[in-house]
């Protein structure tokens, strides 16, 4: 710390502030171009390129790559490219809706759990509880018994959607719980929080201004392996048949579809494991960047 | 008598993300046979990167030596590989570091990690070894060291583990021994016995001492010469009688002017600002006098901590935190509590606004008993009485930016309207002497200073009555410090503060108070006017403690002599347990001394 500070330095806004440090971190800028790319191959796409992703041509089928199919075709004969990109929305739209859900019980009982001590026993049993559960046969049986109502209530698409990303999310919050919980136990220690306590702050809001804004962090390296979660897991569970429906592309169920054949054209199992990588690295780059720019101190003088 | 080591032309940069910065400038200086060097200057200028660069234990991704030389036993050492400097480095030269806590492992006993190094070094068996480890300890003065070296660090306090660091580093007779503010961390009785165990060892190793502080009462106690830095270059060197009688450079003589003397203050009743040097400060320093109406008063608080365990986290003990404590503070006056760490001086300010809740007692506030009052008028009689925190890195939160951390008690309180909360907030700025382009910015730009001013202005916001001031300076730089504290009292005439200080420097203590409680083991165990406590102290702790604080004048030195205070008790009781209550005895006017058994 030096004294011969800059006094006369321009007040600036904080939205250009975090946007310059973002900028300077090339990883996290690389990171981003490259996720917002695949968002909008996957939005845009399918409405710009000729084929459908379930249109069957048994004639072409098993083709490789060509101009006219750049990722060949499968099986029946269908676009690859198109199903990648059929995929992708639901893959993008599962893990993104799973990982807020995931953070935001993971933080809720989290912080309650850190700054309530009275609270602290009873919720970090309640996660110890969930973390000892096994985890598939607890989505099988969700999947067994919501399946058919949810179906009804919605159409099989979205119902799936929707159970989906609730088993994920009430399954994956609880490492977020426990890191939180550990942040602001230390935090609540810390004077700032004692300095507003003195200073009349109420509890609602020492955890507003004070708590939550300096746990991000954490949150952020939760969401970002979050979203590689969602996606991974709703892999896993198409690959075991019980995601969605057979003819309704996901990466997971492309991968799956593609193992059996391996041996002969292992391209297939290629692009969709390439894309479910990309994806994870991407927001992994984009979150570091993020929360190296949500704080100040990070930031340039 | 010959040179031991020297240092020539040193120049060190560091590398950070914004650019090359010079942290040592083309520093020169030797060590003699036998004597000891003092070190001082203020924090960030340079003086751990040299102890680190005569080691070379720099991190070498950041701090490289650029250029000089640095010689030890007419042979160059800093372009040795580390393999060659394995058979100086705690052989020849050893170090100590400033915290105790940390610098042992904490998996072997303390026997092991003594016999670990002379086993290296000297290549004896292991019986040998641990034979030597046995005697060093008993050289530091460790008391039974047969059993102690059985110990693991966690059972040892902190005054022992520094004793057993210290075994360490002389356990090859080592020619230098380079010791990194090896005091900083502890109690000041603690402090004054290993500053006598230092002064003692060398005389009787010869071993040469590099002895590196901020604090200019430890340098005067201690050194032969002084070298003194300001950002990275020495501007001054001399015998340790030179600088402290006959300082010659402005940096010199502004520091010595800034550091509270213990003493100083014995002819005068009432305490007043310091006579800073340079900064244009040519204010009329006068007393404070302050007011005989009390403001708060307390009465029989006793603050205990649970320790739970078991299956169903029932209490299984309690610490005794504070025990029985009444006093009362006056209107613009200011009380303050001394003691050593864990004494439960900070309990008691923090049971006053009940951050703690205290399990039984008064507190009166203008006639108001706080402890009575509900959680929500707690929180109205907060608004009248205002912490300020030992850490001003730690108190402001580092993700707003500082608008909004002083507006927040206004906002509390009801006060929304931004064109008030923009004047209010400016004119606090004022007060504390901050410009007003500093209210967009993050508590990271600021320096220790600047964040105290900051937390001091936040305790303003709402114009309370008592402020309660946590070892408010104990964190900052001595020039900061003086500034701080001069704040504090000038505030407190302008505006008829009342201060609770609670601190453990005892010459702090006798800059700003006009009464002094001492605290040991959560009694008060002696209260009165700062005079009466400071010239004639009637408990023995109080008078032990004002013996064992170093005062910054190479003429009165009280490290000569060995010293052994008796180690702090513990204070966790079972739950049977029921102290007795605290009785005084009035041996002046307003000046009490516990008469209860408190432990010491």
């Amino acid at each position: 710390m030096t004294d011969n500070l800059n006094i006369n330095a321009k007040p600036r806004s904080k939205i250009k502030d975090v946007w310059d440090q973002f900028k300077s971190h090339k990883g996290a800028l690389l990171g981003a171009i490259i996720f917002f790319s695949i968002v909008l191959l996957v939005m845009v796409g399918p409405f710009i390129w000729p084929f459908d992703a379930n249109q069957i041509d048994i004639r072409s089928r098993n083709q490789g790559p060509s101009l006219l199919h750049p990722f060949g075709t499968d099986q029946l004969g269908r676009d690859t490219l198109a199903r990648m990109m059929a995929g992708g929305r639901t893959s993008i739209a599962v893990g993104l809706a799973a990982m807020a859900l995931s953070l935001f019980f993971g933080s809720f009982i989290g912080v309650t759990a850190g700054f309530y001590k009275r609270l602290d026993g009873v919720l970090m049993r309640f996660t110890d509880l969930f973390l000892s559960l096994p985890l598939l046969p607890l989505l099988l049986v969700m999947m067994l018994l919501f399946r058919e109502p949810l179906s009804e209530a919605y159409g099989p698409e979205r119902g799936m959607f929707v159970l989906i990303v609730v088993s994920i999310g009430i399954t994956s919050w609880m490492p977020t719980a426990r890191i939180v919980r550990a942040d602001v136990l230390a935090l609540k220690e810390r004077e700032f929080v004692l300095a507003a306590k003195a200073s009349g702050t109420s509890d609602t809001f020492i955890i507003l201004r004070h708590i939550m804004p300096n746990v991000l962090s954490p949150i952020m390296v939760s969401a970002t392996l979050g979203i590689a979660n969602g996606i991974i897991t709703e892999s896993a569970l198409s690959f075991l048949g019980l995601g969605f429906p057979p003819d309704f592309p996901t990466w997971g169920r492309l991968l799956n579809d593609a193992v059996d054949y391996l041996q002969q054209f292992p391209e297939r199992v290629f692009w969709p494991g390439l894309a479910i990588s990309l994806t994870v690295l991407s927001i992994n780059y984009l979150g570091d960047g993020l929360r190296d720019a949500l704080d100040p101190r990070m930031r340039k003088r | 008598m010959s040179t031991l080591l020297s240092v020539n032309n040193l120049n060190i940069e560091a590398h950070t993300r914004t650019g090359v910065v010079q942290v040592v400038k083309d520093l020169s200086f030797s060590i003699r046979k036998g004597e000891t060097l003092g070190v001082v200057g203020e924090s960030g200028c340079g003086k751990t990167v040299t102890a680190l660069s005569i080691m070379k234990l720099l991190p070498k991704e950041t701090l490289k030596i650029s250029s000089g030389n640095i010689i030890f036993n007419n042979k160059a050492i800093n372009n040795l590989s580390d393999r060659e400097l394995e058979n100086i480095r705690g052989n020849e030269i050893s170090m100590i570091f400033q915290e105790p806590m940390t610098s042992l492992n904490p998996l072997f006993t303390v026997g092991e990690q003594v016999a670990e190094v002379v086993r290296r070094h000297k290549k004896v068996s292991k019986e040998r070894a641990w034979n030597r480890a046995i005697e060093l300890l008993d050289l530091v003065k460790i008391t039974n060291p047969e059993k102690k070296a059985l110990d693991y660090p966690f059972q040892l306090s902190g005054g022992q583990r520094q004793r057993v660091m210290i075994a360490v580093a002389l356990a090859c007779e080592p020619k230098i021994l380079i010791a990194d503010e090896p005091t900083t961390a502890l109690d000041v009785t603690i402090q004054a016995e290993i500053l006598a165990l230092i002064n003692r060892l060398k005389d009787e190793t010869g071993t040469a001492v590099m002895f590196i502080t901020h604090d200019m009462a430890v340098v005067a106690q201690m050194a032969d010469r002084v070298i003194v830095l300001y950002p990275g270059e020495k501007v001054e060197e001399g015998t340790v009688h030179e600088i402290f009688n006959n300082p010659k450079h402005e940096y010199t003589k502004s520091l010595l002017a800034a550091v509270p003397k213990l003493g100083e203050m014995v002819r005068r009743k009432y305490p007043e600002p310091m006579r800073l040097i340079g900064k244009g400060d040519t204010r009329i320093v006068k007393p404070i006098i302050g007011t005989d109406e009390p403001i708060l008063s307390v009465k029989k608080l006793v603050t205990r901590y649970s320790i739970r365990g078991g299956l169903f986290q029932r209490i299984k003990a309690k610490v005794h935190a504070v025990e029985d404590i009444s006093f009362t503070i006056m209107k613009g006056k200011t009380l303050s509590l001394v003691g050593e760490s864990g004494c439960g001086k900070s309990t008691v300010g923090r049971s006053l606004i009940r951050l703690v809740e205290p399990a039984s007692g008064e507190v009166y506030l203008d006639g108001q008993n706080i402890l009575d009052l509900t959680v929500k008028d707690v929180r109205d009689a907060r608004s009248k009485i205002q912490m300020v925190f030992q850490d001003p890195f730690a108190s402001l939160n580092p993700q707003r930016p500082l608008f909004d951390q002083v507006a927040e008690p206004l906002r509390n309180y009801g006060i929304f309207r931004l064109e008030e909360l923009q004047k209010r907030i400016g004119d606090l700025f004022d007060r504390v002497k901050l410009p007003r382009s500093f209210m967009k910015r993050y508590p990271h730009q600021l320096s220790g200073g600047q964040r105290q001013r900051i937390a001091i202005a936040r305790a303003l916001a709402l114009n309370p009555k008592v402020i309660i001031a946590d070892e408010p300076v104990s964190a900052l730089d001595v020039s900061v410090q003086a500034q701080v504290l001069n704040l504090m009292m000038e505030l407190q005439v302008d505006l008829g503060l009342s201060f609770l200080f609670i601190s453990h420097d005892m010459a702090v203590v006798e800059r700003v108070s006009h009464d002094v409680g001492v605290m040991y083991l959560g009694r008060l165990v002696e209260i009165g006017p700062r005079q009466a406590i400071f010239r004639n102290p009637h408990h023995p702790y109080t008078k032990d403690l004002l013996k064992a604080v170093p005062i910054a004048d190479p003429s009165k030195r009280n490290t000569e002599r060995e010293m052994n205070f008796k180690p702090l008790p513990s204070p966790i009781h079972d739950l049977t347990h029921d102290p007795k209550p605290s009785e005084y005895k009035k041996v002046a006017k307003d000046h009490y001394v516990l008469t209860t058994d408190c432990g010491y």
